[in-house]
């Protein structure tokens, strides 16, 4: 673990005690699991938004591309009663395809992430509300998946199997990202584009695989998301979560010029953001104030971060300095 | 005669943790005089150079600036006092036109309160000054459109518009053409006539000895001797610089050359469409590739390594033509391009010496896709003991390096790859001699390995000193061939401008 980390870990320890003290509840094996819950599903997709932060692009739309592939995976299974595995099949398919079109767009177009994926966010939301008629898309009375309901919601000794996943992939893109050798490339292309092509690495592969990544990890919390809230109304779903994407890959180290970031950083970073969420809720705070609690926490994360990491380069400068300071008169 | 120094140094110190930068400098400027200042990389120039522009305080020693005694400059009073830098690497807003560069932060305004720059105004400011150093540019000359001699003369042009007594060049010829450099010479000479003082700073001794009324050389934060206009010589300043004699470049090969190893046979690279370039390379060769900046000795190096695309003719190996679309291309066939600016295309700043040096061989270090650490890190100090890189470990970031270090690390890239044709696009610009000695070095143990180099070069010195052969390029388009018997500055020169030998 980096000291980055490790700083992220004791700011999520601080404030978890401290909401502990003033609520216990906080503790109670129910609350746990339903943190852990959502901790696993923004946290699936948070993993996806930071390799796309790292190759120094952006990924906007993932909020309506979960809307979009939960209304489209709960219709395929109600309406057109397809087995639940082609399904899923179908949605990470689809969560490629996404990927694919905006990394081609990006590198094979030379147009900027932002606006690729800023117009994917607004062309998904439209497609999902178009497809349903902005009705409610959601599995009628009495329909029940159980292997796919006991996959997605069920609980493992009290952890819920979100959680678990997300643990898994979270191992898996571990060692991706930090021991593979597309992980090095990832980073060098995050660095510095070009000294990468002069060395030889196909940076337009690697970039599309980016986005390819945060495609596929989407799709799969999307799922997550469509058999955890089970009715989906394709205007309010998923709103604003590239935007709690971004802000775990942020706090937990990712920097949006690109190279930088880690794995754990990222899952700890989702941890924070919810910790914070259920904070608003048991200290009774006005959950309109909600993002304002959760923007505040942010700032002032990153802020102390900045702060401390220059004290240490300063504190690190004095100290090299000292053994000359002897000789001087 | 020579008018009464208006800025004095005495005894100038700074000390940094660990490591003494000037050391009892004394320095005395007057008006009209063109002060050379060399040395090795590291010997303290550029922080000479901050103390005179307040960007840094000296630890001892005062600045006594038009009879007052100082401790230190400031900015503010480093500009009021009228002291002006030419900056190595350019301090232009591209986006801007030349006007406004000119006059950044004190535009004329008009319309009151609503801060509008009045733009009749601003041209009458700029205009004269333009004329005054020759400048073939307008005042709304975009800078992004402007060559980068025209960009230098626009610092200067900036310099004079701050009423400038001192104007200071950093390695200012560094991206020159030779038209170009002479050009600046005149604008010296200009600067002279009106009573502006120059500091100079260059790794191009010849410049010096033209324009420099007297040279400062700088070893290891002590000033080491000063060279009146009549003293001044390659010899004497080399030998002073580095505290020994400069042996004669040129190593001849071990061996006599092989077979033809890699030609380029009718390239036509996207910047000279319809000039094929034909060229070729014979195993343990250098083959040195001069010509004017702008002449198309880059586009060839990119087009052949497949960093730009190849629009005509082939690339052969072996007699072989190779099928180029990626530069994975070229480097599977062991084709590799040492790039003209490192920071930007050879290096990752950021990054460690050993996770630059394995980059492009990670493939080659991995199982299953997971990079093998400690094989990676035995690479590295293989490499690092082999080019003699200087850090403290190979976990050190790059970007702290000095730019022969740098250099040689990103030799370090391709020679754990076994190079087969190794094209090096000035390989030693930026780099103080000592190292450049290393790298000379180096580049003919290769050569004798068996590696066929190419290697581009402005600096005539280093192609006429280094090479088997040179091309000389022109407009896209290969002048003359020139074997060693042949070598010579008037030759190499003719060819560059576009002339013919016989």
């Amino acid at each position: 673990m980096s000291k980055k980390d490790i700083g992220l870990l004791i700011l999520i320890l601080v404030v978890g005690t401290v909401v502990a003290i003033i609520n216990p509840l906080f503790l109670s094996p129910i609350n746990l699991a339903n943190t852990a819950n959502l901790v696993g599903l923004f946290g699936i997709f948070a993993i996806g938004q930071a390799f796309v932060i790292i190759t120094g692009g952006i990924e906007l739309s993932v909020g309506s591309v979960i809307a979009l592939i939960g209304v489209l995976f709960v219709d395929l299974m109600v309406n057109f009663e397809m087995a639940w595995p082609l399904a899923l099949v179908l949605m990470i398919v689809l969560g490629v395809v996404i990927g694919l079109a905006h990394g081609l767009l990006i590198t094979r177009l030379h147009l900027q992430p932002f606006i690729v994926t800023l117009c994917g966010l607004l062309i998904y939301r439209g497609a999902a509300r178009f497809y349903t008629e902005d009705a409610t898309a959601g599995f009628g009375f009495g329909l029940s998946f159980p292997t796919l309901e006991w996959l997605t919601t069920n609980r493992f000794f009290g952890v819920p199997h979100s959680f678990i996943a997300m643990t898994v992939i979270a191992a898996c893109m571990w060692v991706v990202l930090h021991r593979s050798v597309f992980g090095r490339h990832l980073f060098a292309v995050g660095k510095n584009e070009e000294a990468a092509r002069y060395s030889g690495i196909a940076t337009g592969k690697v970039i599309v695989s980016a986005y390819v990544i945060c495609g596929v990890l989407t799709a799969i919390s999307a799922i997550f998301f469509a058999m955890y809230t089970r009715s989906i109304s394709p205007s309010s779903h998923g709103n604003f979560y590239e935007l709690y994407a971004i802000a775990a890959a942020v706090l937990g180290g990712c920097s949006l010029r690109g190279g930088e970031g880690s794995i754990i950083g990222v899952v700890l970073g989702a941890v924070l953001l919810q910790v914070l969420q259920n904070l608003v809720n048991l200290l009774g705070i006005p959950s309109s104030l909600n993002f304002a609690v959760t923007g505040s926490v942010i700032l002032i994360g990153v802020l102390a971060d900045t702060q401390f990491s220059s004290y240490r380069e300063r504190k690190l400068a004095t100290k090299g300095a000292t053994p000359r300071q002897p000789q001087a008169p | 005669m020579m008018a009464e120094p208006f800025l004095s140094l005495n005894g100038i110190a700074k000390s940094y943790p660990g490591v003494v930068a000037l050391d009892g400098i004394s320095l005395a400027v007057s008006g009209g005089e063109v002060i050379g200042l060399v040395g090795e990389n590291g010997a303290g120039k550029s922080t000479l150079m901050k103390v005179l522009g307040g960007v840094i305080q000296p630890s001892a020693g005062t600045i006594i600036l038009d009879g007052q005694e100082l401790q230190r400059l400031d900015v503010a009073s480093a500009i009021e006092a009228g002291i002006s830098f030419v900056h190595q690497e350019l301090n232009l807003f591209e986006n801007l036109d030349v006007t406004a560069n000119i006059l950044i932060g004190r535009e004329p305004l008009c319309g009151g309160l609503l801060h509008l720059v009045d733009r009749r105004k601003s041209r009458a400011l700029v205009e004269p000054l333009l004329s005054l150093i020759g400048a073939d540019f307008k005042p709304e000359t975009l800078v992004s459109s402007m060559s980068i001699a025209q960009r230098q003369m626009l610092e200067i042009a900036k310099a004079l518009s701050q009423r400038a007594r001192l104007v200071i060049m950093d390695e200012p010829t560094s991206s020159l053409t030779l038209a170009e450099t002479d050009r600046l010479m005149e604008v010296i000479a200009g600067l002279k006539r009106d009573g502006v003082a120059v500091i100079f700073i260059s790794h191009r001794l010849s410049e010096l000895a033209q324009c420099a009324d007297r040279v400062v050389v700088l070893r290891d934060g002590r000033m080491v001797g000063e060279l009146q206009k009549q003293e001044i010589s390659h010899a004497s300043m080399i030998k002073l610089m580095i505290g020994r004699e400069l042996k004669s470049l040129y190593t001849p090969p071990a061996q006599p050359f092989g077979d033809i190893v890699f030609e380029i046979d009718k390239v036509e690279t996207t910047a000279y469409p319809g000039r094929p370039v034909s060229l070729s390379v014979r195993r343990g060769e250098i083959l040195g590739l001069a010509g004017l900046i702008g002449s198309g000795r880059t586009e060839i190096a990119r087009t052949a390594c497949c960093i730009d695309p190849l629009i005509g003719g082939s690339v052969r190996v072996n007699g072989q033509p190779l099928r180029l679309e990626t530069p994975s291309d070229a480097i599977d066939q062991g084709i590799f391009l040492v790039p003209e600016d490192r920071k930007r295309f050879g290096l990752l700043l950021d990054l460690s010496i050993a996770e630059n040096i394995a980059l492009p061989s990670l493939v080659d270090y991995a199982a299953y896709g997971l990079v093998k650490v400690t094989e990676i890190f035995a690479l590295a100090e293989r490499q690092r003991a082999r080019l003699d890189i200087k850090a403290s470990s190979i976990a050190t970031e790059v970007g702290t390096l000095s730019g022969g270090n740098q250099q040689k690390v990103v030799l370090g890239k391709w020679l754990s790859r076994d190079p087969r044709v190794l094209i090096c696009d000035e390989p030693t610009r930026g780099i103080d001699v000592g190292a450049k000695q290393e790298i000379y070095a180096m580049l003919r143990r290769l050569a004798d390995s068996g590696v066929a180099i190419i290697m581009i070069s402005s600096d005539m010195e280093e192609v006429i000193g280094i090479s088997d052969r040179i091309a000389v390029m022109h407009e896209g388009q290969i002048s003359g061939l020139l074997d060693r018997d042949e070598f010579s500055e008037h030759n190499v020169l003719l060819l560059a401008v576009g002339g013919t030998l016989h």
